[in-house]
């Protein structure tokens, strides 16, 4: 596993549903169609509120028009960030618009989940709130071996929360290769 | 020390003589749903993960139902159901209930009630978050993502951390106009959306126990609006004669330790609930009826797993009998056999079908429909800024179609109150004058 993740931040609030982060009218397209599934990159937190979006400014957004692919790879979130539907479609989307972590104050179940053992990206719980510590577009970086998140914008370091048990899927890769390693499941 | 139900249907599945909370464990599966938005990516993931031969571990614990996506032309959609129709075919799988046939159902979280695979002490996980609707049934039963469906599909396990109970206890008599819906919109503006984040919601009481089976899965629906893991009412005689009904499988009723250990307990007072809704936008904003009378509306939607079922309709048909509606108000029942029902059941000589035409409403047929939004042609979805009044569970921004549109939350009567008047009414000054 990486041992340091590094981006550009993209900053929402507190309950960013599984509507805002892609809404429904887009859960048609196939994800596992190579080409397909870029509508999931290109409709990516297009039903955030245009004020919400892209904080504290707001009216940022998250990719460019028409592009699948965002220049934001680490997501800022308040509480209960991905609260809503169980749809997958929500953790792929991000993940195919090229977000490696989410660092957010809580999590909704499904959606921490979902994050996790599908291997989307990493979903860090922050210890003290980031949201109005950190401006869309700061320069960011995460060491996991120290388990902080670095501001290299202005200079500050912030502890995150240890991963806690998730971490063998983590590091595994996803629930499946998980449950390989343990005997589970026969090796592909 | 004691257990509480969801710990101990959880201990049972794990082979475990007892389970805490916080324990990882994995456990055995009894029922596995999943529809036409996530089927897809989960039989993707099967495939690949298991191989394109592999087989699911038990074809009878499988059951898929089409239900989000149905009556619109948007091809990806329909291609979706489809993709349904071939896996179905390839694993041969007995519970499928296939768009435009006898089989169709409408709403699955219903639709597993009605068809017999709700069953008092099984484990059911279903790739919807309403999926907790079926602990009303004195069951295990939570949402997932296609991951976890899919590793189900080639397994029949899947890891779970125990949750920590929180218990709601309503002793008395809930008021007439006061619905079950009123009742957990109560609950999540006292807690919070995030209030029962991973924990268990167990609703106990006198009160509880007096509702009927559809009130008590409205209960258990909207657990997710709170964050909780599952919502869980223990089975009693109304439970097993509606499950005897619908199903001659056997069951197990678990029931909660009286020194089991709550996260939380809370005592309410049944009959000093009263008509709530939540305003936009989101389902713990919660506000009295009484208190947002002067709220203008554009339309009233009445439908969903959560407001759809034949109970909600019995109760928005006894307000709108003889009346008519000053606002575009949508009837959308959850399922086939919902529908049959508005054609049969009758208030005062008239069906309720009947009584919904007369009174001005539109009837759509039995899906999510506009609860989810959905494709531009969706019956019922939210245009421009409306303000809504709706029956369903959710009311984030864009939740019912439009960005720009406003919805509040509220129970079928208070949601044909107020489809009789244009504004947010409370239904008591129907039913008792
Ligand atoms: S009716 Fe609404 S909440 Fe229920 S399953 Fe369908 S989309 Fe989900």
């Amino acid at each position: 596993m990486n041992k340091v993740i590094e981006g550009m931040a993209y900053v929402l609030g507190n309950d960013v549903d599984t509507d805002q982060i892609i809404p429904a009218e887009h859960l048609v397209y196939s994800l596992s169609d190579p080409e397909e599934r870029k509508n999931y990159g290109k409709f990516a937190m297009s039903g955030v509120p245009a004020e919400q979006a892209g904080l504290p400014e707001g009216k940022i957004p998250f990719t460019e028009n028409g592009q699948s692919e965002s220049k934001y790879t680490i997501i800022i979130g308040g509480r209960n960030f991905g609260c809503g539907s169980s749809r997958e479609h929500a953790p792929a989307c991000m993940e195919i618009a090229g977000v490696r972590a989410v660092v957010a104050e809580s999590y909704a179940r499904i959606f921490y989940r979902n994050s996790v053992d599908g291997g989307f990206f990493i979903p860090f719980e922050c210890v003290t709130r980031m949201v109005e510590e950190i401006k869309t577009g700061d320069d960011l970086i995460i060491d996991l071996n120290a388990s902080t998140l670095t501001n290299r914008s202005s200079n500050k370091t912030y502890e995150l929360k240890s991963l806690g048990e998730v971490i063998e899927i983590i590091e595994a890769g996803n629930i499946f290769e998980y449950a390989r390693k343990t005997g589970m499941i026969p090796s592909a | 020390m004691g257990m509480t139900i969801t710990e101990k249907i959880l201990a049972a599945h794990a082979g475990k003589e007892s389970v805490r909370p916080g324990d990882n464990i994995w456990v055995d599966v009894d029922v596995l749903m999943t529809h036409d938005v996530c089927g897809p990516g989960t039989f993707a993931i099967f495939k690949k993960q298991f191989g394109e031969n592999a087989k699911v571990w038990d074809r009878d614990k499988v059951v898929i139902i089409p239900d989000h996506f149905i009556f619109t032309k948007d091809t990806h959609a329909n291609r979706n159901i489809d993709i349904l129709r071939q896996f179905v075919k390839e694993q041969s799988l007995p519970h499928y209930f296939d768009v435009g046939t006898d089989r169709y159902k409408g709403v699955c979280h219903l639709a597993l009630a009605q068809e017999g695979f709700n069953r008092p002490g099984d484990v059911l996980f279903g790739t919807d978050s309403h999926t907790s609707t079926s602990g009303a049934f004195g069951m295990f039963s939570t949402g997932i993502g296609n991951t976890d469906a899919a590793f189900i599909l080639g397994t029949g396990k899947l890891w779970v951390k125990v949750p920590e109970s929180m218990c709601f206890e309503f002793t008395g008599t809930f008021p007439e106009h006061v619905m079950a819906k009123d009742v957990i919109l109560s609950v999540i503006g006292d807690i919070g959306v995030d209030g029962a984040t991973y924990r268990a919601m167990e609703w106990r009481g006198d009160a509880v126990m007096s509702l009927s089976m559809e009130e008590r899965m409205t209960l258990c629906n909207m657990a997710i609006e709170a964050g909780g893991k599952n919502g869980i009412i223990e089975a009693d005689e109304v439970t097993t004669d509606y499950v005897k009904q619908r199903t001659d499988a056997p069951y197990k009723i678990y029931k909660s330790d009286d020194d089991a250990q709550y996260f939380f307990k809370k005592n309410y007072n049944a009959s000093e609930m009263e008509p709530v809704v939540a305003k936009p936008h989101s389902p713990d904003n919660k506000a009295k009826v009484s208190d947002c009378t002067d709220v203008k509306l554009d339309r009233a939607y009445i439908g969903s797993c959560t407001g759809g079922k034949l109970t909600d309709f019995m109760a928005a048909a006894r307000l709108l009998k003889g009346k008519k509606v000053k606002i575009d108000t949508f009837i959308v029942p959850a399922t086939r056999e919902v529908e049959q029902d508005l054609h049969k059941e009758k208030i005062g000589g008239e069906t309720l079908v009947d009584i919904f035409k007369n009174a001005g409403a539109y009837l759509g047929d039995p899906s999510c429909a506009a609860c989810l939004g959905g494709p531009q042609d969706t019956f019922g979805r939210a245009k421009d800024n409306q303000v809504v009044i709706s029956t369903t569970n959710r009311n984030f921004p864009g939740r019912m179609g439009s960005k720009q549109s406003h919805v509040y939350l509220a129970s079928p009567y208070t949601a044909a109150a107020s489809a009789l008047t244009g504004h947010i009414t409370n239904p008591a000054e129907f039913i008792y004058n």
